[in-house]
C-alpha cells in the first residue's frame, strides 16, 4: 500500500506502481476529453518546492493538482539557497506550518526528500534528487510502454545516454525489474555508474547490442555540463558513437517505441528523424506525465484520508 | 429470484410518453424554445422518444441531448472515485431556452442536483424543468419533478426496473424486492 | 604521599593477563604484585573489572581553538576519559590552524587547565594547512607537539610530502597522512560502488586513498624515513601496507572502529551520520581491515573523534559535515567486534590502543610496569549495554552507532594516579 510518501521506486512495490498506473488510466481518459474538473482534491494545497530549474516537471505537477481542485504554491529556491539560507527542514516546518499539504522537491542532491519526508507531515513527492531518483518520470514512462505493448513481462527496454548521473533511469531500472521487463543499458565508460548490473540492469557494449530487438528505445538528456567537466570530449563524437539514429533503430523490434524524458538534443541523443517519427512517444509521455501525476497525488491523498479523519 | 410485479407495460408506457408530451407542450405554451436533455444514459432516451413524440404532434423538431454527470456528483471525494465520465456538448445551445431535464427514476434527487450543475455549465436557460417517468419517493434533497410519468411509491428494500426498448429490447416497468 | 591501591582487578600486560595488585604513588607505578599491603593508600576494589593501561587515541579532533560549538578542550578531555583514553593527540585543522608555536602553547595550556586526559597537540605540515610552505615543525615540537599531519587536507604535492618527511625526521617528528587524492576523490561523499550508485550519491573511489597511501610508501621507501597513515579503511590500501611492511618500509597505519564495523550498506537511511572520510567501504573492505589489524599490517586503533554540531547532520546528506564522534564508543565497538570475535586478544587490543602509539610517536605509557606513569583503565569486559548518544559527554552526539549493543564498559579511567573518570554506576 502506498504509503505518506513517494521517494522512489526502489522501496515502492509493483503492485502499488500498477495500482497508479490503472489509476492513470481514468484521468487521461478524462484529460483527453479535455475534462480538467476533478474534485478530490479541493481544499487541499500542493506546493511545488524547486531548488533546480525544471519548467516541465513542476508545470505537469501543478497542473495535475490544479485539474484535481487542489490550490498550488511555488517555492523556486535558488541552487545558492541550499547552502546558506534556511535549511531543508526548517523549510520543510515553516511549509507544515502553513497547513500545505503535499510537498513535491526537485534537489540537486540525492536523499534530500527522504530528509524532508522524515521532518514533515505532509505528503513527499520526489521529483528528482540529485543522481537518485525521478520515480514520476519512469512512472508515465512505463504508463507510455503500458499503453502501447499492454504489459512489461518480457519487454526489452535499452536505455542510452547518462546512465551515471540519471535519475531517470534508476528509477526505471528500479521500476522495469519488479514489473518483469528486461533493461539492458549502454553509455560511454565515463557515464556508467558502478555496479548497475547488481541492480538488475544488463550493460550493452555497443549500441547494436543495447537495441538488438528492443521494444523500448530510451534516450536520456546528455548535459554539456559533463562533456565540460570531461566525461566526454565533444557533442559531435558523442552523438556519431552513441547516439540513436534512423540507421540504428533497425536493429530494435520493428514495433519499438521510441522515448526520451525531454528537453531533447535534437541530433545528440537521437536524429531528428528518429524524434520525429510516427512511433516517438515523447510528446505523448507528456500528456500521460499529467495523467500519473494526478493518480499519484489523487491515491496519496486518498491513502491518508482514513487516517487524519482520527486525527 | 425475487418475484417481480410488472407494473407498465410498453402500451401503457406509450400512452405515457404520449401525455407527458402534451403535457410540455401546454406548461410551455407550444414548442418554441423547448429543448429536452436527458441524464445519460436511460434520461437520455426519454428524452429522445418525448422529442419524436412532441414532433408527431405538434411537427416541431425539439433539440434532444444527453447529459454525462460523471463529474458532478457528490460522492466523488466522499468515495475517492475516478468517474469514468464524458465530456458533455450537447450540439445546441441552451442560453434562454426552456429545458427540459428527463429521467428515468427519481429517488433521492441527487442525480437531478448534479444533472443541473452540469446542465449550469454549459449556459444559462430560461428555466429547466423535470421529467420522470417514475417517481419512487425517497428525496434527500428538495427536487420535485414537474412531469411525472407514474407515482410509485417504493421502500428502500424495493427495486424499480424500468426498461427500454433501446437498452433491454423492451418497454415495461416492474417493481421487486432487492436481493 | 598520594598513594592508590588498585586491588584484585585481572591486569592486562603486552603478553599475558593476571589478577593482580598495581599500588601507585605520587603519579607512578610503584609495585605491581599480588596481594600488595599498602598502609594508607586508597584502595580502589578492582575485583572482576580488567585493568588496563590507559588508552591512547593518535587521531582526534578537539576543535579548540575556533570550533568550540562543536566540541572544545574539556568536553573532548571529558569524552576522551569517559572512553577510557589517558592521552590523546589533536589534530590541527582548528581555527587558527595548529600551524605555530603559539597554538600548540595554548592546547596545552588549555589541557593542563582542564586536567583530565593528556592532550598532545598534533602540528601542521605546512602553513594553513595549504599545502604550500612548511611550518615551523622545530618550534611545534619545542611547545609541545608530537607529530605533524595536515590531516583533512592532504598534502597534494607530492614534493611537499617529501620535503616534510626529510625536514621532519631532523625533529623526530612522524608525518601522519591523510591519504586522499582530492582530485579523484571529487567532491564525493560515500565509497563508490553499487550503494552510491544505489543511493544516487557521489562515489569517492578507493584508489583515490590508495594511491596516496602508495605515494606515502614510496617516498618513505626512498628517502628511507618513516611515514604513518591515517585511518586505512579500503582493503587496496591494507594490501599495499603489507607489501610494503614485508621489504621493510617504515611504514604504521591506523584505522578506526567504523571501518572495522560498518559498511556502506548504512548509507541507504542518508543518515548524515554515517558520513565520514574516508568514507564506509564494503563488506570486503571490512574484512581486510580486520584481517590488517589481526595480521599486523594496522598497527593502532585511533577514533578520528570528528564532533560536530547537530545542525551540521541534519541536513542533505552532501552538505552535511564528514566525521564520526567516537571517543566515548571506541574500546567497547574493538573490544566486541574484534577481541569478542576472537580476531585479536585482550593484548593485541591493547597494543592498538595504547602500546604502539605510545611506541610510534614516543609517548610516555603504552604499558603497565613499574617505575611508568600511572596511566590506568579499569574495564568490565562481561557488561553488555547500549550506545546511547543521549549520554555522551562530547559536545558531538554524531554516531551511527546508536541502539547498538556492546560489551566492555570502562569504569575508571586514571590519570597519572588521579581517578579522572568513574562510571557513576558504581
Amino acid at each position: 500500500m502506498l504509503g505518506k510518501d513517494l521517494l522512489g521506486l526502489y522501496d515502492t512495490s509493483a503492485e502499488d506502481i500498477l495500482s497508479i498506473l490503472d489509476t492513470a488510466v481514468g484521468m487521461k481518459k478524462l484529460l483527453t476529453q479535455n475534462l480538467k474538473k476533478l474534485p478530490h482534491l479541493q481544499g487541499r494545497t500542493v506546493t511545488t518546492l524547486f531548488y533546480e530549474n525544471s519548467t516541465r516537471t513542476r508545470c505537469s505537477f501543478e497542473l495535475a493538482a490544479k485539474y484535481l481542485g487542489a490550490g498550488t504554491v511555488n517555492v523556486s529556491a535558488s541552487s545558492s539557497s541550499v547552502q546558506k539560507g534556511e535549511t531543508l527542514i526548517d523549510t520543510g516546518y515553516t511549509l507544515d506550518a502553513m497547513k500545505n499539504d503535499v510537498i513535491v522537491i526537485r534537489h540537486p542532491m540525492g536523499g534530500a526528500p527522504h530528509l524532508l519526508a522524515k521532518h514533515v507531515r505532509a505528503s513527499v513527492i520526489n521529483a528528482g534528487d540529485g543522481m537518485n531518483e525521478h520515480p514520476t518520470q519512469a512512472l508515465l514512462d512505463f504508463y507510455t510502454m503500458r499503453e502501447k505493448f499492454g504489459g512489461f513481462q518480457g519487454l526489452k527496454v535499452a536505455i542510452l545516454g547518462d546512465i551515471k548521473h540519471s535519475r531517470v533511469a534508476k528509477s526505471n531500472v528500479f521500476g522495469l525489474k519488479k514489473l518483469g521487463a528486461e533493461v539492458c543499458l549502454f553509455a560511454p565508460g565515463t557515464l556508467m555508474p558502478q555496479g548497475v548490473e547488481r541492480l538488475g540492469a544488463k550493460v550493452a557494449r555497443s549500441r547494436e547490442e543495447a537495441l538488438a530487438g528492443a521494444n523500448v528505445v530510451m534516450g536520456l538528456r546528455i548535459q554539456l555540463e559533463r562533456m565540460h567537466g570531461g566525461l566526454f570530449p565533444s557533442l559531435a563524437e558523442y552523438s556519431q558513437y552513441y547516439g540513436v539514429g534512423e540507421d540504428f533503430l533497425r536493429f530494435a523490434d520493428k514495433d519499438c517505441i521510441v522515448m526520451h524524458p525531454g528537453p531533447v538534443n535534437r541530433g545528440v541523443e537521437f536524429t531528428s528523424d528518429v524524434i520525429d517519427a510516427p512511433n516517438s512517444k515523447i510528446t505523448e509521455q507528456v500528456l500521460n506525465g499529467v495523467a500519473v501525476r494526478m493518480a499519484l497525488l489523487f491515491l496519496l491523498i486518498k491513502n491518508r484520508q482514513g487516517g487524519e479523519k482520527n486525527e | 429470484m425475487p418475484e417481480e410485479r410488472l407494473l407498465m407495460d410498453g402500451a401503457a408506457i406509450g400512452r405515457m410518453l404520449a401525455r407527458l408530451s402534451h403535457e410540455i407542450v401546454e406548461k410551455n405554451k407550444g414548442t418554441q424554445d423547448l429543448c429536452l436533455v436527458g441524464i445519460r444514459r436511460r434520461g437520455e432516451f426519454v428524452a429522445r422518444r418525448i422529442g419524436a413524440q412532441i414532433e408527431k404532434f405538434y411537427g416541431d423538431c425539439v433539440p434532444c441531448a444527453g447529459i454525462d454527470i460523471g463529474l458532478y456528483r457528490d460522492d466523488l471525494v466522499s468515495s475517492f472515485f475516478v468517474p469514468d465520465a464524458r465530456a458533455n456538448s450537447l450540439g445546441f445551445s441552451i442560453d434562454g431556452k426552456s429545458v427540459v431535464l428527463c429521467d428515468d427514476v427519481l429517488h433521492t434527487g441527487r442525480s437531478v442536483r448534479a444533472a443541473i450543475e452540469a446542465i449550469f455549465d454549459l449556459g444559462r436557460p430560461a428555466c429547466v424543468r423535470l421529467l420522470v417517468l417514475c417517481d419512487r419517493g425517497g428525496r434527500e434533497i428538495p427536487v420535485s419533478p414537474d412531469f411525472v410519468g407514474k407515482n410509485i411509491p417504493a421502500s428502500r428494500r424495493e427495486l424499480i426496473d424500468v426498461r427500454l426498448l433501446e437498452i433491454e429490447g423492451e418497454d415495461s416497468i416492474g417493481i421487486s424486492l432487492k436481493e | 604521599m598520594n598513594r592508590l591501591l588498585v586491588r584484585g582487578g585481572t591486569v592486562v600486560f603486552s603478553d599475558h593477563c593476571t589478577v593482580c595488585d598495581i599500588l601507585i604513588e605520587d603519579g607512578k607505578i610503584v609495585q605491581i604484585a599480588h596481594c600488595i599491603e599498602a598502609e594508607g593508600a586508597t584502595v580502589l576494589d578492582a575485583s572482576g573489572l580488567h585493568v588496563f593501561p590507559g588508552l591512547i587515541d593518535m587521531h582526534v579532533h578537539l576543535r579548540e581553538p575556533g570550533f568550540e560549538y562543536k566540541e572544545d578542550i574539556a568536553s573532548g578531555s571529558a569524552a576522551a576519559v569517559r572512553g577510557g583514553f589517558t592521552q590523546v593527540c589533536c589534530m590541527p585543522n582548528t581555527q587558527p590552524v595548529c600551524d605555530n608555536a603559539a597554538v600548540v602553547g595554548y592546547i596545552v595550556a588549555r589541557a593542563k587547565e582542564v586536567g583530565l586526559c593528556k592532550v598532545r597537540p598534533i602540528g601542521a605540515i605546512t602553513v594553513g594547512e595549504a599545502g604550500e610552505r612548511l611550518a615551523e615543525i622545530g618550534k611545534m615540537k619545542q611547545a609541545g607537539a608530537v607529530a605533524i599531519s595536515d590531516d583533512g587536507k592532504p598534502v597534494s604535492d607530492a614534493r611537499m610530502m617529501r620535503l616534510a618527511m626529510e625536514y621532519a625526521s631532523d625533529f623526530a617528528m612522524l608525518c601522519l597522512s591523510h591519504c586522499e587524492d582530492r582530485s579523484l576523490a571529487d567532491g564525493g561523499v560515500v565509497n563508490e560502488g553499487y550503494n552510491s550508485t544505489l543511493a544516487g550519491l557521489k562515489g569517492i573511489p578507493r584508489a583515490a586513498e590508495e594511491i596516496m597511501i602508495a605515494r606515502e610508501i614510496l617516498l618513505a621507501e626512498t628517502l628511507g624515513k618513516h611515514v604513518h597513515i591515517c585511518h586505512v579503511s579500503t582493503r587496496g590500501g591494507v594490501q599495499l601496507l603489507r607489501e610494503a611492511k614485508a621489504r621493510g618500509v617504515a611504514v604504521t597505519a591506523e584505522t578506526c572502529p567504523h571501518y572495522f564495523t560498518l559498511t556502506d550498506d548504512l548509507i541507504l537511511s542518508y543518515d548524515a551520520n554515517t558520513k565520514v572520510n574516508p568514507p564506509l567501504r564494503e563488506a570486503a573492505d571490512v574484512a581486510a581491515i580486520r584481517e590488517g589489524l589481526r595480521d599486523g599490517t594496522i598497527d593502532c586503533i585511533v577514533t578520528d573523534h570528528a564532533p560536530h554540531h547537530r545542525d551540521e547532520k541534519m541536513v542533505e546528506y552532501n552538505l552535511a559535515a564528514f566525521g564520526i564522534s567516537g571517543l566515548e564508543t571506541s574500546f567497547s565497538l574493538s573490544y566486541t567486534a574484534l577481541v569478542r570475535a576472537g580476531i585479536l586478544t585482550l593484548n593485541e587490543l591493547v597494543e592498538k590502543m595504547s602500546a604502539n602509539p605510545a611506541r610510534i610517536l614516543g609517548l610516555e605509557g603504552g604499558s603497565l610496569q613499574e617505575g611508568m606513569c600511572a596511566d590506568l583503565m579499569l574495564a568490565d569486559l562481561d557488561a553488555e549495554y547500549k550506545i546511547d548518544s543521549k549520554t555522551f559527554v562530547s559536545r558531538g552526539k554524531n554516531t551511527p552507532f546508536n541502539g547498538r549493543f556492546v560489551y566492555g564498559k570502562v569504569k575508571y579511567t586514571i590519570v597519572d594516579g588521579q581517578i579522572k573518570f568513574c562510571d557513576e554506576k558504581n
